[in-house]
């Protein structure tokens, strides 16, 4: 935050900058591999907004990137960078599964809750490790996440192949889940209040992203403990001093957001694919970062930006369908570029919007 | 288990180990000098894919090398403008430059090559290939000395070769040099540097390029000495083995060559061998490769010896006014 700046230019100017900048060069990589990037980009949207087909893939995207974006967001808060929401939505997923595999013949209005808190106690645990690492031991986050993430990759994939596939069968992943254990869909909802809608992935959980975001922005500026992770986060030494545990915040804020990146599985695994497969989590993690850089850490903000990244999830499958030379990997390039020009290289646009208020102020009226 | 078998499983543990060596000591200049690069694997991957596509197209293995370097210095220049020039987030940087080289290898590879994101096989002219040493069949009769001399020291490519001389030159530069001093010093206290009237910038970036340089030709060596060409994602995981291996070697060189060889090895056993039964117990194949995670987070614990990152790491340096 810089006292150069008013409010709505360092929450909305800067990102909005950063963002067309990184929209820049991504049009430029598509000239580049000899495309439209004009067309290019009217065929995403219209692949992602044009139907109600294509919202409901696109908001289904969303919702499981507003959880591990707001995981992201958390830990950020707390001055924390957990690259790890990878690993913890793998363990989340488990913990959704087994709640999912013995509830499965009751129904998912108790399956919903359980499964919330075995894929947040999953998650949670899984950050936990690392959290308390950098607490106690002094060992970065950054790097024990990363190492974690392989650590539940390998983890996930011995779970699957001996231990939940089905017996007899060739594929790693779990038996389905029975009816009891799958949340509604987003269509059959509609269509019980008489509007017509496609048949999509979308599903109850979408809801469940909304009042975690809100309980987000709850936590984070309505609370103490919210208080005291943005104090801790701003200037360790000054919290400490305000009497504030160092270890209890760095622990509390890593289980909240490994809990966090665990709920995707509420998205993914109970209310779409209902049985658990190999890598189901397919970079969602990492998304993550990008949302939480992009939407500044703000539950709005991480809102706004998860939707951006479905549109292009979505818009990118029927651009790779529509112009097969910009395949799905231009989502990973576009991904990188929102992380670098929002996060790392945001001085280059901030910079001169400063130095713009400054002018602006000192001229007389 | 018999000799030839020893033999094999470490000379595949060395050249398995070179790319590791290679990116670990790399990644030793840069955190040396005080910038974290969790970039390593980003700039392998786009080394191995620009080495193995000039090398394909052109024929010839070092303009490959060349190309592949120049790919790695391309992205280590964007890390250094990001965290030195522009003082933004280190980590940050490091996260986006994977990214972006795993996104622009695969797109740029299938819009070139056509073939989902692989390049061509590469032919003999376009490879490194193994080197036989003088000798060889001179000593070969000779018991265990001649098979070791034969399999293990001879028979490597070159690159393997210059990755082991990297480490006693490593070790020269940063701790018998004045450049080496003052890179270490940068890392540790860079407000010093500057009062003694040296660029902490300049140094900086200079350390940063040594370690692009270095993750060139560890992406090289992948695609055009392990492999006869590039497949998607094909540095799996390997920049984060070494900087797995950075930590366990505590930033110092010679230990990172005992710690890449360690992970290699670990490597070596797990292709070899799908699961090892150990008495009652047997180890699944995920758990040999999960090892190495597994210790650098042990050694990050604390539990066996400290391991300290250089001081000023991760953060930018801000000359006072």
């Amino acid at each position: 935050m810089s006292p150069a700046l008013p409010r709505w230019a360092d929450l909305a100017l800067i990102p909005a900058l950063s963002l067309v900048l990184a929209f820049l060069v991504a049009g430029l990589v598509v000239v580049f591999i000899g495309e439209d990037p004009v067309k290019a980009v009217r065929v995403l949207i219209a692949g992602a907004l044009g139907s109600s087909y294509g919202i409901g893939f696109t908001l289904y995207y969303a919702t499981t990137f507003v959880f591990t974006g707001l995981a992201v967001a958390i830990a950020f808060h707390a001055g924390l960078f957990n690259i790890g929401g990878e690993g913890q939505a793998a363990l989340g997923g488990i913990g959704a599964t087994l709640v999912a595999l013995s509830l499965d013949q009751t129904h998912w209005l108790i399956v919903l809750p359980v499964a919330v808190l075995g894929a947040g106690l999953f998650g949670g645990a899984w950050a936990f490790i690392p959290g308390y690492l950098q607490a106690r031991r002094g060992s970065h986050v950054v790097i024990t996440t990363i190492m974690f993430n392989f650590i539940a990759s390998a983890l996930v994939v011995y779970l699957l192949v001996n231990v939940m596939k089905v017996p007899g069968s060739m594929a790693p992943e779990t038996r389905a889940f029975g009816e009891g254990a799958q949340l509604p869909f987003i269509h059959e909802m509609l269509g019980a209040l008489g509007v017509p809608m496609s048949r999509t992935p979308m599903n109850l959980a979408s809801l469940l992203a909304l009042v975690a975001a809100f309980l987000t922005w709850v936590l984070i500026w309505r609370t103490r403990l919210g208080y005291e992770m943005r104090a801790f986060g701003h200037s360790e030494p000054a919290a400490v001093y305000a009497g504030i545990d160092p270890v209890r915040i760095t622990v509390v804020a890593m289980v909240l957001s490994g809990a966090m990146a665990g709920l995707m599985a509420i998205n993914v695994v109970v209310g779409f694919q209902h049985r658990l497969v190999l890598d189901y989590v397919g970079g969602a993690g990492f998304v993550g970062i990008a949302v939480a850089l992009m939407g500044r850490s703000h539950p709005v903000g991480v809102i706004l930006a998860a939707v951006l990244f479905g549109i292009l999830y979505q818009g990118g499958a029927e651009l790779a369908f529509e112009m097969p030379r910009i395949s799905r990997d231009m989502i990973v390039v576009i991904q990188a570029l929102v992380i670098l020009f929002t996060g790392a290289l945001e001085a280059l646009v901030r910079r001169p919007v400063e130095q713009g208020f400054l002018m602006l102020r000192m001229r007389p009226r | 288990m018999d000799l030839g078998t020893i033999l094999q499983l470490l000379g595949s543990s060395l050249r398995l180990a070179t790319p590791l060596l290679l990116a670990c000591l790399a990644g030793l200049y840069s955190e040396r000098a005080g910038i974290f690069d969790i970039g390593l694997e980003g700039k392998m991957l786009a080394s191995a894919f620009t080495a193995a596509a000039l090398a394909a197209v052109t024929g010839s293995v070092w303009l490959g090398l060349f190309a592949g370097i120049g790919a790695a210095l391309a992205l280590s220049l964007l890390h250094g403008f990001a965290s030195i020039t522009l003082k933004g987030n280190q980590l940050i940087s490091g996260v986006a430059i994977n990214f972006l080289a795993a996104g622009l290898t695969a797109l740029v590879g299938q819009t070139w090559f056509g073939m989902g994101g692989q390049t061509p096989q590469l032919g003999t002219g376009a490879r490194f290939s193994a080197i036989t040493l003088p000798f060889v069949e001179t000593l070969r009769p000779v018991p265990v000395l001649g098979p070791i001399y034969a399999t293990l020291i001879s028979g490597n490519n070159l690159l393997v070769y210059l990755g082991l001389a990297t480490v006693p030159l490593t070790w020269w530069v940063l701790f018998r040099t004045r450049f080496g001093l003052r890179l270490r010093a940068v890392g540790e206290n860079p407000g010093a540097v500057d009062t003694a009237g040296v660029s902490v910038v300049r140094q900086r970036y200079a350390a940063v390029m040594i370690c692009g340089l270095l993750t060139g030709i560890a992406g090289a060596y992948l695609s055009t000495a392990m492999s006869a060409g590039f497949v998607r994602d094909m540095t799996a995981g390997k920049g984060f083995i070494a900087l797995a291996a950075l930590i366990f070697a505590k930033w110092r060189p010679w230990p990172a060559l005992w710690a890449c060889l360690l992970f290699g090895f670990l490597e070596a056993v797990g292709i070899r061998y799908q699961s090892i039964t150990l008495g009652a117990f047997t180890l699944p194949v995920q758990f040999m490769q999960a090892l190495p995670y597994i210790l650098t987070v042990v050694i990050l614990a604390g539990f066996v010896g400290r391991a300290v990152p250089p001081r000023a790491g991760g953060r930018p340096y801000v000359k006072e006014r």
